[in-house]
C-alpha cells in the first residue's frame, strides 16, 4: 500500500491477509487514474451527459418562512438514479474496467446501492450480483425487480441477522474467493483502505458544487452545511470542499430512530464506540464484549451499526459536528418539504432536512444553511403509505 | 520452548506431521463445548485451535458462522471463552491452545488486555483474522508483551515482503490457507503451495500449517505430503455437531493420515 488510509487513528485496513492483494491492487488504479487525465475526462462526460451533474442548488422559498434563516438544497435527488450513489458506482465502475474486472459485486440495505451497481454492471457490461438481506428482497421486491431488469443477480443472505451489515460480510466472503476478475463496488464512504478515501473523492464533486454555487447566489459562504450520516458517503461528498472553510459549520445528522436513549437507531457517532468492522477502524454499534448490534431506522440507507472512519475522525478533532434526528421528526420534514417546495426527499435526507428545519426555527439573524438533499423519495412510497395513511395501506 | 515448538519437535522425532483440531468456543453452550474441547484431545490432536464467537465473522464460511451464531444464542461471553481455555489448559498441560477471532472483540476489551488475559487463561497463540500484516506490528507487540505468539496467515498469493514481515511478527506456526476464500469444506484442494512453503522457509518464518478445506484424512496425507508441518481442520469438525464419538473418530482418522511415508522423516 502507499497510504495506510489513516484519520487520525482510525482507518486502515482490517482484512484477511488474502484480500490484502486485491485492495493493493484497487489503490494502486485509483491512484493511477486520479493522475489520468483521461480518466477524469471520461468520468466527467458520464456525469454530465448520462448522470445529469451539475445538480442545482435550490433555495426553499416556503419552508424557512418566518424565519431569518435560507435553506438551499443541493438537489442529489435529481441524478440519474435518484440519488448521490451514481456518482461514484459510476466512478468504481470505470475503474473496475480499468483492472480488468468482468464482474461486480455488491451489498445493499434496502436496495438503493443495488440498483445504483446494477445500472453501473449495465453501462459497463460487467456480470452483477447484489448481495440482499432475505427479509429486504422479500420486502424491497419493486427494487429487486429494478436491479434484474438491468441485468443484475439479486442474492438473498440469510446468514447472522439478515441485515446490511451481514450483505456486507457476504460480499466480502464472496470478494475473497473472487478478487482475481470481481471488484467489490463497496457502496459508501466505509470499508477497508482505499475506499473511504476513494468514495470520498468520487463524491466530493457534491461540496465543490454546492460551494460554488451558494458562493455566486449568496456571494458568501454558508453558516452551516447539513448531511444525513449512515455510512457517511453523501455527508463526506458534501463535506470535504468545505472542510478548509472554518467558519463553516458541518453537521452530520444520524438516525436517532426510536430514541438515542435505547437500542433502536443508527447513531453510531452519537452512541457507538470504537471499534473494527468491515475492515476498518471506527466507531461501532455494539456490546461490551465487541458483538455487534443491530442498528435501526426508518430509512434503510441509514441504517448501519459503524460509520466511515472520517467522520470519527472529524468528529474527534471537533471540526465537524453530529446530531441525532428521530424516525417521526424526519418523517414530518419528509410532509413538509413536499408540501411546502413540492419537492419529495428520500428519508435519509428528510433526516438532514429535519435539523436544518430546526436552525431555522431557532435561527436569531440572517442565516444561510445548506442542506445535501441526497435523494428522492420515489423509493419510501411504500413506506410511506403505510406510516402516513395505514388505513389505506 | 514454547509448547509449539515442543510439539513440533516431537512429531519430527516421530515422524508425523502436525494435526490441529478447531472448534468454536461455547458452541452450543458451555458445558457441551467443555466435553467437545477433550474428545478432540482424545481422538489424538497434536495442537487445539479454539475460536472466540463474533458477530461478523467475514473471514468464515456457513458452518462456522452457524457455529458462532449458537454460541452467541447461548449468551456465551469472551469471559465464558477465557474459562474454557482455562479448564482446558489445566486438564491438557502439553497441548498448544491457539485462540483465533477477530479485532473487534481485541478493541472492545482493549487489546492489551485481551492478549494478557488469554495469556492468563493458559493460551500459546492469537490470529486475529482481519488484522493482515500491514496492521500486524501492534498486535504482535502487544502479544509479546503478555507471552503470546501472534499466528499470521500467508497464502499462495502472499508477496514475499509480506512473507518477510510474517517471520519477523509472528510465532508458533503459519497459517498457510489451503485456497482462496473463506473457511469451509471443499471437496478439492488447490495445493499449489511449493513456493509458498520455500519463502517461508527462506524467511525463517514459523512452520506451515495448511488450514481451509481440510476434510477427509486423504486430504491430510496429500498436504503433509505437500510439504506443511501440520494440517488444521475446522468446519470439518465442527459440522458434527455434539457428538462427542464422532468427534473422537474422526480427528482420530485424521491423526492417523498424518504418519510421514519412511524416509520422510530426515527431509
Amino acid at each position: 500500500m502507499k497510504h495506510d488510509g489513516r484519520f487520525g487513528r482510525y482507518g486502515g485496513c482490517f482484512v484477511p491477509e488474502i484480500l490484502v492483494p486485491a485492495l493493493e491492487q484497487l489503490e494502486a488504479a485509483f491512484l493511477e487514474a486520479e493522475a489520468d487525465p483521461a480518466f477524469a475526462a471520461e468520468l466527467e462526460e458520464l456525469l454530465t451527459t448520462y448522470a445529469g451533474r451539475p445538480t442545482p442548488l435550490t433555495r426553499c422559498r416556503n419552508l424557512a418562512a418566518g424565519t431569518p434563516a435560507r435553506i438551499y438544497l443541493k438537489r442529489e435527488d435529481l441524478l440519474h438514479g435518484g440519488a448521490h450513489k451514481t456518482n461514484q458506482v459510476l466512478a468504481q465502475g470505470l475503474l473496475a474496467k480499468r483492472m480488468g474486472k468482468r464482474r461486480l459485486i455488491a451489498e445493499t440495505g434496502a436496495g438503493q446501492h443495488g440498483v445504483a451497481t446494477a445500472l453501473a454492471g449495465a453501462l459497463f457490461g460487467l456480470e452483477t450480483q447484489i448481495y440482499m438481506g432475505a427479509d429486504d428482497v422479500a420486502r424491497q421486491q419493486l427494487n429487486v425487480f429494478r436491479m434484474e431488469l438491468m441485468g443484475a443477480k439479486v442474492i438473498p443472505v440469510t446468514a447472522g441477522g439478515r441485515t446490511l451489515k451481514d450483505s456486507v460480510n457476504e460480499a466480502l466472503r464472496d470478494w475473497t474467493a473472487s478478487f482475481a476478475d470481481t471488484h467489490y463496488l463497496l457502496g459508501t464512504a466505509a470499508g477497508p483502505h482505499p475506499f473511504p478515501t476513494m468514495v470520498r473523492q468520487f463524491q466530493r464533486v457534491i461540496g465543490k458544487e454546492a460551494r460554488a454555487q451558494v458562493l455566486a447566489v449568496e456571494g458568501r459562504l454558508p453558516d452551516a452545511v447539513v448531511a444525513c450520516v449512515g455510512g457517511g458517503s453523501n455527508a463526506i461528498g458534501m463535506f470535504s470542499d468545505f472542510v478548509p472553510d472554518e467558519g463553516v459549520r458541518l453537521i452530520g445528522v444520524e438516525a436517532a430512530g426510536k430514541g438515542l436513549n435505547g437500542h433502536e437507531h443508527g447513531a453510531t457517532i452519537l452512541r457507538g464506540s470504537h471499534g473494527i468492522l468491515h475492515g476498518t477502524e471506527t466507531l461501532v454499534l455494539q456490546d461490551s464484549d465487541g458483538q455487534v448490534s443491530d442498528s435501526w431506522s426508518i430509512s434503510a440507507g441509514l441504517d448501519y451499526p459503524a460509520v466511515g472512519p472520517e467522520h470519527a475522525w472529524l468528529k474527534e478533532s471537533g471540526r465537524a459536528e453530529y446530531v441525532g434526528v428521530e424516525d417521526d421528526d424526519a418523517l414530518a420534514a419528509f410532509q413538509a418539504l413536499a408540501r411546502s417546495e413540492g419537492i419529495i426527499p428520500a428519508f435519509e435526507s428528510a433526516h438532514a432536512l429535519a435539523h436544518a428545519m430546526k436552525l431555522a426555527q431557532e435561527a436569531t439573524e440572517e442565516s444561510v444553511i445548506v442542506v445535501n438533499l441526497s435523494g428522492r423519495g420515489d423509493k419510501d412510497m411504500a413506506q410511506a403509505v403505510k406510516l402516513l395513511q395505514p388505513e389505506a395501506a | 520452548m514454547s509448547r509449539y515448538a515442543q510439539m513440533f519437535q516431537r512429531l519430527h522425532q516421530r515422524a508425523e506431521g502436525a494435526f490441529g483440531g478447531f472448534l468454536m468456543l461455547g458452541d452450543p453452550d458451555v458445558a457441551t463445548s467443555v466435553t467437545l474441547l477433550d474428545a478432540v484431545v482424545e481422538g489424538g490432536a497434536d495442537m487445539v485451535e479454539v475460536g472466540i464467537p463474533f458477530s461478523d465473522p467475514v473471514a468464515d464460511g456457513p458452518v462456522i458462522q452457524a457455529a458462532a451464531d449458537r454460541a452467541l444464542r447461548a449468551g456465551v461471553r469472551v469471559d465464558d471463552c477465557f474459562g474454557l481455555i482455562r479448564q482446558f489448559r489445566a486438564k491438557h498441560p502439553a497441548v498448544p491452545v491457539g485462540i483465533l477471532t477477530y479485532a473487534n472483540l481485541l478493541a472492545a476489551r482493549g487489546r492489551d488486555k485481551f492478549m494478557a488475559d488469554a495469556a492468563g487463561a493458559g493460551a500459546d497463540s492469537i490470529l486475529v483474522a482481519d488484522v493482515p500484516s500491514i496492521e500486524a506490528a501492534p498486535y504482535a507487540a502487544a502479544a509479546q508483551a503478555a507471552g503470546l505468539e501472534l499466528v499470521m496467515i500467508a497464502a499462495p498469493n502472499t508477496p514475499e515482503p509480506v512473507i518477510r514481515r510474517i517471520a519477523e511478527l509472528s510465532g508458533g506456526y503459519t497459517y498457510c490457507v489451503a485456497r482462496a476464500g473463506v473457511t469451509g469444506t471443499s471437496a478439492a484442494l488447490a495445493l499449489d503451495h511449493d513456493r509458498l512453503f520455500a519463502m517461508l522457509a527462506e524467511a525463517g518464518a514459523p512452520p506451515p500449517v495448511l488450514g481451509f478445506g481440510i476434510s477427509y484424512p486423504d486430504q491430510v496425507a496429500e498436504a503433509l505430503a505437500s510439504g506443511t508441518a501440520g494440517v488444521i481442520a475446522g468446519s470439518a469438525l465442527v459440522k458434527l455437531g455434539a457428538d462427542a464419538r464422532a468427534l473422537v473418530q474422526l480427528v482420530s482418522a485424521m491423526k492417523r493420515a498424518t504418519a510421514l511415508p519412511n524416509g520422510e522423516r530426515e527431509r
